[in-house]
């Protein structure tokens, strides 16, 4: 399995690489951690003209951690799994990516990348999708923020136009009285989930205020179960709402069926999910 | 780049694969190819000292950078105490596995030299073995833990 | 002879090389101006090939040549039928490269050679082949009804073979019994997978003129044998080498996968070196499958739950071709009865094409579909009746007096099935008592408590291993490298043969493991033999080696015995010296009696000028009549049937019932496989195979669309347990002697995977047993196991359908 034949591209600045897509953008690729691209050349399921790396262009391996937490484009996902100082202020992302794959892909694996390749059954576009992160698309000389709503299109299609990179994303700070949790069910340890949940809920004294319920593998994008995290509101944080909220969120998906589980397994899991993960992100709230 | 101590210098096609430049271009064959996707675990290296799939690498993209493979395990000529242990506690079969392991585990190791049974389990959820039913590798890292102390 | 060694846990010879990346796999050969192969293969499951251009391909810059089937001359003919048998009516084998039709995904069409192989693969993808598609079938049941398509033209209703085996009067038995249960059972496709892909290099010397193949086979005789009639060469014109072979599993052995034939017959046209490394995606869909099966069984028993009879009539999945005959589906029907006493039995099998790819034997070879059915059945029974599932076991074992046992049966090698030693009811024993069998139900109870399910099952199996025809090994004492040197033709594929071959060798020459270099697995070293398989290489090869060895050291006794004056029966040999026991002055190294056993004029260094000035001048000929000179034999052993194995397995695994997710919390596996050479490979092989087991249990299923498009086409699809879904396993150890050969050794090879998807259906099953589940199909995913609890809620025990009893 050898990748086609295909020109390469290493710009140095951001600038340069913009250039290249703004030229040769419908023929090209960005290639960063190269996890999920490069089994894609190698299996000539995409056989890009141009491959443009870029992994030596200065500056986006930059983050910053202030108000909120924003990523460059070649921040690698082992960065994040092991800063014990983001895993405070950002558990729910700091929970999820020990997830994704295992250590060895999570060395070059950026997480931007995985954003970039929204595979349904990913788990980063799922917590940005929960926190309701921004993206900054970049091309020749402009600029413009996406909602995660508005990013993740379909299975393996975002907003992304042909002449824009992806240079950084953001989501907020864990606020005060507020829980996650992140849990899915996989086929083996570090496989993609064959169903993933994402929740946020805060509660304060002893009713939930406010929800985030996302969840992945359901659909061909992440999905945001509105209806359950209206429901939720204003109840009691119990089993019986948690419950109730799982069996809502999953009546919201519209799952396909696949080697791996069918529609109906799909939504069983989701519910079971959603509920034990607002379980325990209401416990995590007081803490 | 730099393998295992020694300095590299070579011009290839930009879409050969890492692991390809490292068994064809540098003779180095102990790295093996079991699935070029990035699953099975037996072309991971050390790619400045952090274990990396080099079949999801360009060999073009290692340039600047400092590789270590099984080659460049052993210490003088002999089996550093992690291979002894393998060996020890018949921890391979077929060996096709096994560089990939070593490698992963010698980056482990060095995070945390003290891993329980269950860490240890999970640092090797990302090799596959289709031999040893991974037990005696466990308990050759175990062994290998112990005998450091 | 001493047993200094047989039976210790010695580390192996040949770990060194592998554990610093020095293994020398077939990909790993550097033949210098070597090219690179690459193979188009059918995207379609069934169909005609109306046109072929490979014009394009041809011109690709770095391509040198690209066949078709029409470019391979006298070679284009269908591989040779391995194993015929008279009940394979219809038998169908592969042409190297499509010719008119194909008949499953995956199957080469063209050929192609560039210099490396992304040019090769460049290649491929110019290759323009227009087919006619036609409607495939891939499901067993489907593809024997009237109407279904065929995947043969010629072959009515996909039928290759009919099997029927039958012992006693299975339907007096059934008509009088109290009572009769039915179960119809799945197990699905898998494969053996093992992490190194299947490779084919090869070179034509011309000075030598020898054409040398390395391949991954697992029986490199076969290979050079076939190869040689194929290319009208000498059998010494032609040399086979596998290497060493990063695992086999049966999906190794072959005669031929069309890379086997098209690789040398590149080498030979170019007059270049030519190497084909398949790639993971090749080997998911083309490289051979295993597993498929539908049972409908039917169990006849007396009111205390005693068996008096089984009737087992079952459908085999052979994909499109049959290259290996009917050996799994003869497996199968002949190792059903177990380590039961099942005196009236009746077997059908209906061997059937599916547009697939083709299914040869991988590891069980059909034992674990027969310990499935088996196994589910005495469940049922305990279920049914209201016993202890090991009260049922137990009532019905063969007993330890009752050997030899006859089955009543043909054994896949031709032989009747007499099982030669066991002890079933020590095995369960152990087996309870490893796994908390009595503690289970209190433990069971307190986990539903905190709203826990867990489940313990258990599973005996017996193992036909050890099957002839028969396998070789020279043995011979190099004085001068001090070394054991031995060579036999077996492949080796991490079995640890370089170890525990050299043991019996040690034990035999007394010296040590480490001074026996064993070579295995090239034609040129061992000119007579059959290859790995079958369980068969420590018994028959083991043996042997035995005989070689002890020939040897009768040799190098009455050479001592005639130097120091004394009887051969007070010379023993020990710590690499030879002597007069008792006597350590009349005593010299064993490589010295080496050199002197060659009675040549000169002698080369000084250790064999002194050796040679031992020795007293002879009165007549160099050589007496029928002595050959040096140390050296070659002996042979062909067993006169299978020698038979056992072993229990059980586990207790918990299930998140709202998840499906299986967690295994215990693994205990017993097993009993004679005398053993190495306790710690054997225990290796048993890990080995459970952790196949698990995965046919769990995770691994071969899948394929309506079409006959393969699903599993990653291993993302097709997924291999890692180190976070085998356990840790305890192995405990039986012995009952094999009373077949000499070493007392039987088979270890398999036994690890076969009771592992009963084992875990039984465990299941209990785990789910307040949702009345039951299981009767493997593997299950997560999504199956909701299924099961789903359309079985409710707490009604469900209950089979249950035949008329005889009320008389």
């Amino acid at each position: 399995m050898k990748p086609a034949p295909f020109q390469y591209a290493e710009p140095t600045t951001v600038e340069e690489a913009l250039q290249i897509l703004h030229e040769r953008g419908d023929e090209a690729k960005v290639l960063a951690g190269g996890q999920s691209l490069i089994p894609l050349l190698n299996m000539r399921l995409a056989m890009p003209e141009l491959l443009v790396d870029i992994n030596r262009v200065e500056g986006l391996d930059a983050w910053k951690d202030s108000e909120e937490l924003s990523l460059g484009a070649l921040v690698r996902q082992r960065e994040i799994e092991e800063n014990q100082d983001l895993a405070t202020r950002y558990p729910l992302l700091a929970e999820a990516i020990r997830y994704v794959g295992h250590p060895q892909i999570r060395n070059r694996g950026t997480v931007l990348g995985s954003l970039a390749h929204a595979d349904p059954a990913a788990e980063l576009p799922l917590v940005f999708t929960a926190l309701e992160g921004r993206f900054e698309l970049q091309s020749l000389g402009s600029s413009r923020t996406v909602s995660a709503e508005d990013f993740f299109l379909h299975i393996m299609t975002t907003a992304l136009e042909p002449d824009e990179l992806l240079v950084r994303a953001r989501i907020p700070r864990r606020e005060a009285s507020t829980g996650s949790c992140f849990s899915e069910v996989a086929r083996r340890h570090g496989d993609f989930a064959v169903v993933a949940v994402a929740v946020t809920v805060r509660v304060e004294e002893g009713v939930c205020r406010a929800a985030a319920i996302a969840l992945g593998g359901v659909g061909p994008t992440p999905l945001r179960a509105a209806e359950a995290e209206e429901w939720l509101r204003d109840q009691d944080a119990d089993a019986r709402a948690f419950d109730q909220a799982g069996k809502t969120a999953a009546r919201e998906c519209a799952p396909a069926s696949d080697i791996h589980g069918s529609a109906e397994y799909r939504r069983e899991a989701a519910s079971a999910l959603v509920s034990r993960a607002l379980r325990v992100a209401a416990g995590r709230a007081l803490e | 780049m730099t393998v295992n101590g020694t300095e590299h210098r070579a011009t290839v096609p930009v879409r050969l694969l890492l692991s390809d430049f490292i068994r064809d271009g540098l003779g180095l064959t102990g790295t093996h190819v079991g699935c070029e996707h990035g699953v099975c675990g037996c072309c991971t290296i050390l790619l400045d000292g952090e274990p990396v799939r080099s079949c999801l690498l360009l060999a073009v993209q290692a340039s600047g950078h400092e590789l270590t493979t099984v080659e460049g395990l052993a210490e003088n000529g002999t089996l550093n105490p992690l291979q002894r242990a393998f060996r020890e506690e018949h921890a391979l079969q077929c060996g096709f596995c096994t560089s990939g392991i070593l490698t992963t585990l010698t980056a482990f190791l060095r995070r945390n030299p003290r891993p329980t049974r269950d860490e240890i389990r999970e640092a090797l959820s990302g090799n596959l073995c289709r031999c040893t039913g991974y037990v005696n590798i466990v308990n050759a890292v175990q062994r290998a833990v112990e005998a450091q102390e | 002879m001493s047993s200094r060694w047989f039976g210790e846990r010695v580390a192996r010879n040949e770990d060194e090389r592998f554990l610093t990346g020095r293994g020398r796999y077939v990909d790993d050969i550097q033949l210098p101006g070597v090219l690179h192969a690459a193979v188009l293969r059918s995207p379609i499951a069934n169909g005609r090939i109306a046109a072929v251009d490979t014009e394009a391909a041809k011109a690709l810059p770095g391509v040198h040549l690209v066949w078709t089937a029409r470019d391979l001359g006298d070679v284009l003919r269908p591989s040779p039928m391995v194993v015929p048998n008279a009940a394979l009516t219809a038998p169908r084998t592969q042409y190297p490269l499509a010719t008119e039709t194909v008949s499953y995904a995956g199957q080469p069409v063209a050929f192609v050679v560039a210099d490396d192989r992304y040019v090769a693969e460049d290649a491929c993808d110019l290759i323009e082949v227009d087919y006619e598609t036609l409607p495939a079938v891939v499901d067993l049941e489907a593809a024997v009804e009237p109407g279904s398509p065929l995947v043969h033209e010629d072959v009515p209703l996909n039928v290759a073979a009919l099997l029927a085996q039958a012992t006693g009067d299975v339907d007096g038995a059934f008509a009088t019994a109290a009572h009769v249960f039915e179960e119809k059972l799945f197990i699905e496709r898998g494969a053996g997978q093992p992490m190194e892909c299947r490779a084919v290099a090869a070179a034509y010397d011309l000075v030598d003129r020898v054409l040398t193949v390395y391949d991954t086979t697992q029986a490199p005789l076969s290979i050079r044998n076939g190869l040689a009639v194929l290319f009208g060469l000498h059998e010494n014109e032609v040399r086979v080498v596998a290497p060493d072979v990063g695992g086999g599993f049966g999906t190794k052995i072959m005669m031929f996968y069309s890379e086997e034939v098209l690789v040398p017959l590149a080498a030979l046209r170019l007059k270049r070196p030519v190497k084909w490394t398949e790639d993971r995606r090749e080997h998911l869909i083309a490289s051979n499958h295993e597993r498929g099966q539908v049972h409908w069984s039917a169990v006849a028993v007396d009111a205390d739950g005693v068996i008096l009879g089984v009737k087992d009539r079952f459908l085999h999945d052979t994909g499109a071709f049959t290259p290996y005959g009917i050996i799994v589906p003869i497996i199968t029907s002949t190792q059903l009865p177990g380590p039961y006493r099942i005196r009236n039995y009746s077997s059908e099998a209906t061997v059937v094409y599916t547009n697939k790819v083709p299914v040869t034997p991988y590891r069980g070879a059909g034992r674990p579909h027969a310990c499935f059915v088996m196994e589910r059945l005495v469940d049922r029974i305990a279920s049914e009746l209201d016993l202890d599932r090991a009260e049922v076991r137990r009532r019905n074992f063969i007993q330890p007096d009752e050997f030899p046992w006859d089955v009543g049966l043909t054994f896949q090698d031709g032989r009747p099935t007499r099982y030669d030693s066991g002890n079933y009811p020590e095995g369960l024993a152990k087996a309870l008592e490893a796994i908390g069998y009595g503690e289970f139900p209190g433990e069971k109870a307190r986990a539903h408590e905190q709203g826990r399910y867990l489940g313990l099952g258990v599973a005996c199996y017996v193992e036909g291993t050890g099957i002839g025809p028969y396998e070789g090994a020279h043995v011979r004492i190099d004085g001068t490298a001090q070394r054991v040197v031995v060579a036999t033709c077996v492949g080796t594929q991490g079995q640890g043969h370089e170890t525990s071959f050299a043991q019996i060798v040690a034990d035999q020459l007394g010296v040590r493991p480490d001074q026996v270099e064993i070579t295995t697995g090239d034609s040129r070293s061992m000119n007579w033999g059959s290859g790995t398989y079958a369980s068969r290489s420590a018994v028959v090869t083991g043996n042997a080696i035995n005989a070689a060895a002890e020939a040897v050291s009768e040799k190098a006794k009455s050479i001592a015995s005639d130097l120091f004056e004394a009887g051969p029966e007070d010379i023993e040999l020990g710590d690499g010296r030879i002597g007069v026991r008792g006597s350590p002055e009349h005593s010299v190294s064993l490589w010295d009696i080496a050199v002197m056993a060659n009675p040549i004029r000169y002698a080369y260094g000084d250790q064999a000028k002194e050796a040679m000035s031992m020795l007293r001048p002879k009165d007549g000929p160099a050589l007496e009549l029928d002595v050959e000179p040096g140390l050296e034999a070659r002996k042979y052993f062909a067993p006169d049937r299978a020698t038979w194995a056992s072993g229990v397995h059980a586990a207790v695994l918990e299930i998140d019932v709202e998840t499906g997710i299986p967690t295994i919390k215990r693994y205990v596996a017993v097993h009993d496989c004679g005398r053993v050479i190495n306790p710690t490979v054997v225990e290796g092989q048993v890990h080995g195979g459970v952790a196949q087991g698990i995965g046919g249990a769990f995770y691994e299923r071969m899948e394929y669309a309506a079409d006959g498009q393969p699903l599993s086409t990653t291993f993302m699809d097709y997924l291999i347990p890692t180190s976070m879904e085998v356990p840790d396993i305890e192995t405990v150890h039986v012995e009952t002697p094999s009373t077949l050969n000499p070493l007392g050794i039987k088979g270890a090879g398999e036994a690890g995977v076969i009771p592992v998807p009963a084992l875990m259906a039984a465990a299941v099953e209990d785990a789910l047993s307040p949702f009345g589940v039951r299981v009767t199909s493997m593997p299950l995913s997560p999504s199956d196991i909701r299924e099961l609890i789903r359309s079985n809620n409710g707490g009604v025990k469900g209950r089979g359908a249950e035949a008329q009893r005889n009320t008389e």
